[in-house]
């Protein structure tokens, strides 16, 4: 069976330890997280998460019956990678030299990345994309000395009417 | 009127239709205590020797009722103390609410004293649990946990309660009737003819049942299907009692322990029709045959979870079975028939050597005549409990059962000292008199709760298969392990019958089955606790249908 990558989008009651359940049930049953986000809703009562995993159909399946058997999960939806706007967000700080300052430049406006905090020791960029967007342009960073970096993980939703309600 | 938050807990348990709940107090539910000891004239409380024995309890009264089972502890070690009990339920499916005290809100988080994150503790062996750190919340939290405990494939939940709630006042407003389960899931239509087409097409069909035929009341359902479609039945660890062993049909339990019979006719059969079973891995099935499955459960999460069937159907099985009859056929299979009648015989000889072979060893009380004893004087009402080893597998293989709802065992967990406390629930529950198998290693766990079964008078009969081994483990190490009998050989001195004694129970030693004739009769005409200590070899083992593994 096809391995690869799952995006799903789970809507869930807004209460406290729901983030637990639902990441603990990923670990209890052996499943691996790519990367997992969370974050409110247009309803104040829900919050949804959005997790990327690789696997099968069959862990697939499994995943999203378990999920739907958690009492704070109100709905779960895989992603359809070809209709779905799917966004993650990089904060990175980069050496900043007078040697390499002019291709950093470069590199950031062919991604459209933004430089975001500047010092006479370090620059700040800030890009958003796709996975794939992120990554090359990390790679990219990497000669010129990369002191660290944070990545949001996904978010992903539909595109058109397709909707994941948080009210039913 | 504004009420405790105590005094509300109570009033929902009233509510919901709880007259019984097992616990043991604390500094964390005093409250929550005066309250139950102010209306102990519309809900009982039955104090246990220990927390496990009182979510053991509630796990018993359950079991044998199909009621949610109620237990409260205190916080910290009272609400870990009950974890073993809540997980053992969680495995089996069984309703139970338990209800915990923490500390006040304001400590919640500070390592206060007697406290611990019972609900991080208890989220992976709970259907949910909650925290109520809000007394407006406290009723309708209470509601939604019995709601959830009974709904669909039931299971234990967990309610949390810190101290400054259950002092909190505010309004409360019974309800005229417990809480509604959520509605079933009924297997749709489609999918039950597709299920019609497979078994008309089939030549020897198995009929593998669990757990879920017993919660779900489909007893009377399943043997008619096996009338239908002539064919054999078995069943999981979990499914028995839910039809009378000696239906002609049913070849017992299947699995690592199971009969021959059943083991052989699921391993031959062309299509498999698994209802309310999760093919655990003790149930062994290998389909080597590649047989066609058919698994109907109510839960959706244990469809292709375990197995990949041909075809899965979410649904009640009552239900299903009720719409899919009709679909059927009237079926005849001669051969399969008789192909069944010769796994029997076959079966009878193995046994029947191996009785030989005990025989010609001269051994003192073999597991057979033990529970052909006791089950010779015991009434097709009383309810049989067991604990974890050799002797639940023996009673598994050999009781004579006959109801739905009268075998009590850890089944999924496999909690050695379940017994004492899911006996006491269950007696409590019914007011039967409850007969527990156990050993003397399961026994030697919670044997404490002795106290408790006296208190309360339960009629019990407490029958201790006496090896002075961990039987279950020396089987393996002397088949796998060089004969290494690691921390198995127990070399106590313990005299149960003292021990029954100490406690204010009756109690006997037997090494012969005159011996236990005698005891068994003084002990079924026993108001109370009565304790038969049984010397049983310690070489006796489970006999397996197939060739077994050591994990």
């Amino acid at each position: 069976m096809e391995y690869k990558q799952y995006v799903i989008g789970v809507i869930v009651s807004n209460v406290s330890g729901v983030l637990s359940r639902v990441s603990g049930m990923f670990t209890r049953r052996g499943f691996n997280i790519d990367c997992l986000t969370v974050g409110e809703t247009e309803s104040a009562s829900f919050s949804r998460i959005t997790v990327a995993f690789h696997g099968d159909n069959d862990i697939r399946d499994k995943i999203l019956k378990q999920l739907e058997k958690l009492h704070d999960v109100k709905e779960v939806e895989i992603l359809d990678p070809n209709d779905t706007v799917i966004r993650e967000l990089l904060l990175i700080k980069i050496r900043n030299s007078p040697t390499t300052r002019q291709d950093i430049m470069t590199a950031v406006e062919i991604f459209r990345s933004k430089i975001v905090d500047y010092s006479t020791t370090a620059l700040i960029c800030e890009l958003t994309g796709e996975t794939q967007k992120i990554d090359a342009f990390i790679d990219l960073m990497k000669p010129y000395g990369i002191m660290e970096m944070c990545r949001t993980g996904i978010v992903a939703i539909e595109r058109g009417d397709n909707c994941l309600k948080t009210a039913k | 009127m504004k009420i405790s938050g105590a005094k509300i807990v109570v009033e929902t348990l009233i509510e919901q239709g709880c007259d019984t709940v097992f616990g043991f107090p604390g500094g964390q539910v005093i409250d929550l205590f005066d309250e139950l000891y102010l209306s102990q004239d519309r809900i009982k409380h039955i104090l246990t020797a220990h927390e496990q024995g009182a979510a053991h309890a509630a796990d018993g009264f359950a079991r044998s009722t199909g009621k949610v089972g109620v237990c409260i502890a205190t916080s910290g070690p009272g609400a870990t103390n009950l974890v073993t009990g809540i997980a053992t339920a969680y495995l089996d499916s069984v309703p139970v609410v338990a209800i915990t005290g923490n500390v006040s809100c304001s400590l919640i988080g500070r390592d206060s004293f007697q406290e611990v994150d019972i609900l991080g503790v208890t989220m992976p062996v709970t259907k949910h649990n909650f925290i109520v750190k809000d007394i407006r919340e406290l009723a309708d939290t209470l509601r939604s946990a019995f709601k959830i405990a009974k709904s669909g494939r039931p299971g234990p939940v967990l309610v949390d309660i810190p101290k400054d709630v259950q002092t909190a006042e505010w309004d409360f407003e019974p309800r005229p009737d417990p809480v509604r389960p959520y509605p079933l899931t009924f297997a749709s239509e489609n999918k039950l003819r597709r299920a019609a087409e497979l078994i008309n097409n089939s030549q020897k069909p198995f009929i593998y049942f669990g757990g879920g035929v017993v919660t779900g009341k489909a007893s009377k359902e399943i043997l008619s299907l096996a009338d239908k479609l002539d064919a054999p039945l078995g069943c999981s660890l979990m499914g028995l009692s839910a039809v009378p062993y000696d239906n002609p049909r049913f070849l017992g339990m299947n699995g690592k322990h199971g009969h021959y019979a059943s083991f052989a006719a699921l391993t031959e059969a062309d299509l498999v029709i698994a209802l309310g079973v999760r093919f655990s891995d003790r149930s062994a099935f290998e389909g080597e045959n590649n047989p066609r499955i058919i698994h109907i459960d109510i839960d959706n999460a244990e469809l292709d979870k375990n197995i990949t069937a041909d075809l899965a159907i979410e649904g009640d099985i009552k239900d299903s079975l009720y719409r899919l009859i009709p679909m059927l056929g009237e079926q005849k299979h001669p051969e399969w028939s008789k192909r069944i009648e010769e796994l029997r015989g076959e079966e009878r000889s193995r046994y029947n050597q191996a009785d030989k072979e005990r025989n010609n060893a001269e051994a003192i009380l073999s597991p057979h005549d033990i529970i052909g004893v006791i089950s010779g004087i015991a009434s097709e009402d009383d309810i049989i409990v067991t604990d974890v080893g050799q002797h639940q597998m023996w009673t598994a293989q050999f009781y004579p059962l006959r109801k739905p709802r009268t075998f009590l065992t850890s089944g999924g967990l496999g909690t050695m000292g379940y017994g004492m406390g899911a006996a006491i629930g269950a007696s409590t529950a019914t007011g039967k008199r409850t007969i527990l198998f156990t050993g003397d290693g399961s026994f030697g766990m919670n044997l404490n709760e002795l106290a408790t079964s006296v208190t309360q008078k339960v009629p019990l009969v407490v029958v201790i298969m006496n090896n002075g081994v961990l039987g279950m483990v020396r089987q393996i190490q002397t088949s796998f392990y060089d004969k290494h009998y690691s921390a198995t050989t127990l070399g106590r001195q313990t005299d149960f019958v003292k021990v029954a004694e100490a406690f204010g129970a009756k109690g006997g030693r037997a090494t012969t089955t005159e011996e236990l004739q005698k005891l068994a009769k003084e002990a079924f005409a026993y108001k109370g606790t009565f304790v038969i200590d049984c010397a049983v070899d310690c070489d006796e083992t489970v006999q397996s249908p197939m060739q077994i593994s050591q994990d």
